[in-house]
């Protein structure tokens, strides 16, 4: 006899919990990024039909399983097939690499809103250099927000191999940010609960990509969750909701971004527009008032006719505003996220309170989903006997807190961004891609399809839908297919990888190549969570030969 | 220091050159006490640097209306306080995490001692008829359909054995 399993309270609180772990940042800064790129709403069409066709049916997949084994990733996959622990062990290393580099999110995060309690905004303006009679040089050449994202918040070095030290600040907040997922973790279950373009193939794959990661498939976290479920849960309704809440806040997010992305962009704009117009007049001694915005373009070729040597002299630092560049200027990650809209914020009226409000939302947003994370990491622990009777449940969550805060200080040093960006794109991409591919065809052909049905009819009663069966047996299992050959591809004609460092002389972001040791590092993300899948299948076959062995030998 | 007394009130010599379509003016300094020389230009510079100020303001305009070629304006720092806000409130959110923490484990170790103890008196007194959820090879019961036959999942490895024989 088994001690009963933890449960969640009521229904309610399991789809609050998997909400919250599935609406994450990518909500907010990479779904507005991607309809920007591939025109707008148009980009609705291949998203919805990616969700109808991928994400709901592998969401629905992952809860049924983790409803029925009642047992976090390695354990539910061990009980489908003894060869497919590897498939868990995968989820829970995968799930590892994220919690290391996603927390730092939220330590930034909790760095802006600790900021957000004064007047000016700190990134409002430039600070001043030594003399006083100018501001910062690098400020000048960039705006004073990017200024404050690269120096003052990462003091970012100019290259991977710099690594510089550790920043204690961030460091601070750092270990602030875990000690928050502990306080939530600590209690288990009970706390977690108390989140024509249409032609180009590349929007497609971008929906299939966005819907998947956005959904968190493939972590271990949903199996977790639904692994604390009643059997008689409806996981199938569960499943419908939380993916169609998570595409709707995805939109609304979007909204939201791009009438942000209008206001900063008509500000810069204007901004620019009044810069070169203060210049002209400088240059010229020109009349005030001579030089609008409406007869800036005559008055320029007039100044160009008229005065061509001084006009010639000054024509570099001329720029050509345009407000198409500047909504062009399309930003994804971080750099929306904390650079866009911090920019758009210091302009507001009260900015102090938008900045706390956007800044509070930006941290429960990563800390819901933090917790599906760690969740991901703990219930496979906790589930086996081996660790769970010798410790705790609070000393477990908290070495495995401890020891991704001690990794994560890597990511607050001077060269951590690069690091960062490195995890971000490489820990969680293709690993994942192959992890819910296996699922699958383990679930529909090495447990069987037909099986799999009567355990769901036991566990809510109702026939599986034929839409479910055929997507899990055949267009699922495709799509990720062809993502996984298309992203291969990518990666083998790419050739050497690169990166976006920051050029402080210059006070932009510059190209470069990774060194060897970041490609091997990237190399060995990929490599450590996919081969835990035929490794576990081989250490089981072994240990069963050697059983098989022992046995006949005795007998 | 060097503190300068506008004593001269006299405007002479107000004369036309140069003419630009911007409000703009050159002027020269002279001290009469000194022969009617005019004072060096670095000292004029130091002057209008100290008294920015009452010079934008006699004209009402500010460092951004008025310029002064060559001579770059003196910009006020933003007012820092002594201790930076951010530590302040880092301070205040860390305390509250972590008297949260230290009250959830501690409940935590009191939950389980008394749970012990319930346990083993009820052990001695009468036989354990909780309700618990029966398993059957790592899978619960509930969960299993037991009118359809299915493959047990332990006996089913070993299954090789037997087919040998």
């Amino acid at each position: 006899m088994e001690k009963s399993r933890p449960l969640w309270d009521n229904p309610l609180q399991f789809v609050f919990a998997c909400i919250s772990y599935a609406v994450g940042l990518g909500n907010v800064w990479r779904f507005p990024y991607l309809c920007q790129m591939y025109g707008g709403g148009g980009f609705l069409i291949p998203y919805f039909i990616m969700l109808m066709a991928e994400g709901m049916p592998l969401l629905y997949l992952e809860l049924a399983v983790g409803q029925r084994m009642r047992q976090g990733s390695i354990g539910a996959w061990k009980t489908i097939s003894p060869y497919l622990c590897g498939v868990g062990i995968a989820s829970v290393v995968v799930s590892f690499f994220l919690s290391m580099y996603y927390n730092v999110i939220n330590a930034w995060a909790f760095w802006y809103l600790f900021h957000s309690f004064q007047d000016p905004l700190p990134w409002a303006t430039c600070p001043l250099n030594h003399n006083r009679t100018g501001y910062e040089e690098e400020c000048e050449k960039t705006s004073s927000t990017q200024y404050f994202w690269y120096r003052q918040t990462l003091n970012i070095s100019p290259s991977l191999e710099a690594s510089g030290s550790v920043q204690w600040e961030q460091a601070l907040c750092l270990t602030l940010a875990w000690l928050v997922v502990y306080l939530c973790i600590l209690r288990g279950t009970a706390s977690t609960g108390k989140l024509e373009q249409l032609a180009n193939p590349k929007a497609w794959i971008s929906a299939a990509t966005q819907i998947f990661f956005s959904l968190g498939l493939g972590f271990g976290s949903l199996i977790a969750f639904a692994s604390y479920n009643e059997p008689s849960n409806n996981c199938e309704r569960h499943a419908i909701i939380v993916s169609l809440i998570n595409s709707t806040t995805s939109i609304f997010a979007s909204i939201v971004t791009f009438s942000i992305y209008g206001f900063k962009a008509t500000f810069n704009y204007e901004s620019c527009l009044n810069k070169v117009i203060l210049l002209l007049l400088n240059t010229f001694d020109l009349e005030e008032g001579s030089l609008t915005v409406d007869n800036l373009s005559e008055m320029k070729d007039y100044l160009m006719a008229t005065h061509p040597q001084e006009y010639a002299q000054l024509s570099p630092q001329l720029k050509n505003c345009s407000l198409e560049a500047e909504l062009d200027t399309a930003v994804q990650g971080t750099g929306l996220a904390f650079i866009v809209y911090s920019e758009a914020i210091k302009n507001m009226e009260v900015p102090q309170l938008y900045s706390v409000l956007y800044f509070a939302m930006l941290l429960m947003l990563g800390i819901g989903s933090m917790l599906g994370n760690t969740a991901a990491i703990l219930t496979p622990l906790t589930d086996s006997r081996a660790i769970a009777t010798r410790f705790p449940k609070e000393v477990i969550s908290g070495a495995v807190c401890f020891i991704n805060c001690v990794i994560g200080l890597i990511f607050t040093m001077e060269a951590g961004n690069y690091w960062f960006d490195i995890f971000n794109d490489y820990a969680a991409t293709l690993s994942l891609l192959l992890i819910v591919l296996v699922e699958t065809i383990a679930v529909c052909y090495i447990y069987g399809i037909r099986r799999f049905e009567k355990d769901l009819y036991t566990m809510i009663g109702r026939k599986l839908n034929w839409y479910w069966k055929l997507m899990w047996a055949f267009a699922s299992p495709l799509l990720i297919i062809s993502l996984f050959i298309f992203y291969l591809t990518d990666y083998i004609l790419t050739g050497t990888l690169q990166y976006q460092a920051w050029d402080a002389t210059k006070g932009q972001l510059v190209t470069k190549d990774y060194p060897g040791y970041a490609l091997a590092m990237i190399g060995l993300l990929v490599a450590s969570s996919i081969m835990c899948i035929p490794l576990g299948a081989l250490v089981t076959f072994i240990r069963k030969r050697l059983k098989r062995e022992s046995v006949s030998t005795t007998a | 220091m060097i503190i300068f007394v506008f004593t001269v009130c006299r405007i002479s010599n107000v004369l036309l050159c140069n003419v630009t379509d911007r409000v703009s003016f050159w002027f020269v300094v002279t001290d009469s006490s000194k022969n009617v020389t005019t004072v060096p230009g670095s000292e004029v510079e130091a002057a209008i640097r100290m008294n920015r100020n009452r010079i934008n303001s006699a004209f009402l305009l500010s460092d951004k209306t008025l310029q002064f070629v060559k001579i770059t304006s003196t910009l006020s720092p933003p007012v820092e306080p002594s201790t930076p806000v951010w530590l302040i409130v880092f301070g205040v959110v860390l305390c509250l995490i972590l008297a949260g923490i230290v009250f959830l484990v501690v409940a935590g170790i009191h939950q389980r001692k008394k749970k012990n103890k319930k346990s083993t008196e009820r052990e001695n007194i009468e036989e354990k008829c909780e309700v618990t959820i029966t398993v059957e090879n790592g899978i619960p019961c509930e969960a299993l359909d037991l009118k359809a036959g299915h493959i047990n999942g332990v006996f089913a490895a070993d299954d090789e054995r037997f087919t040998s024989l």
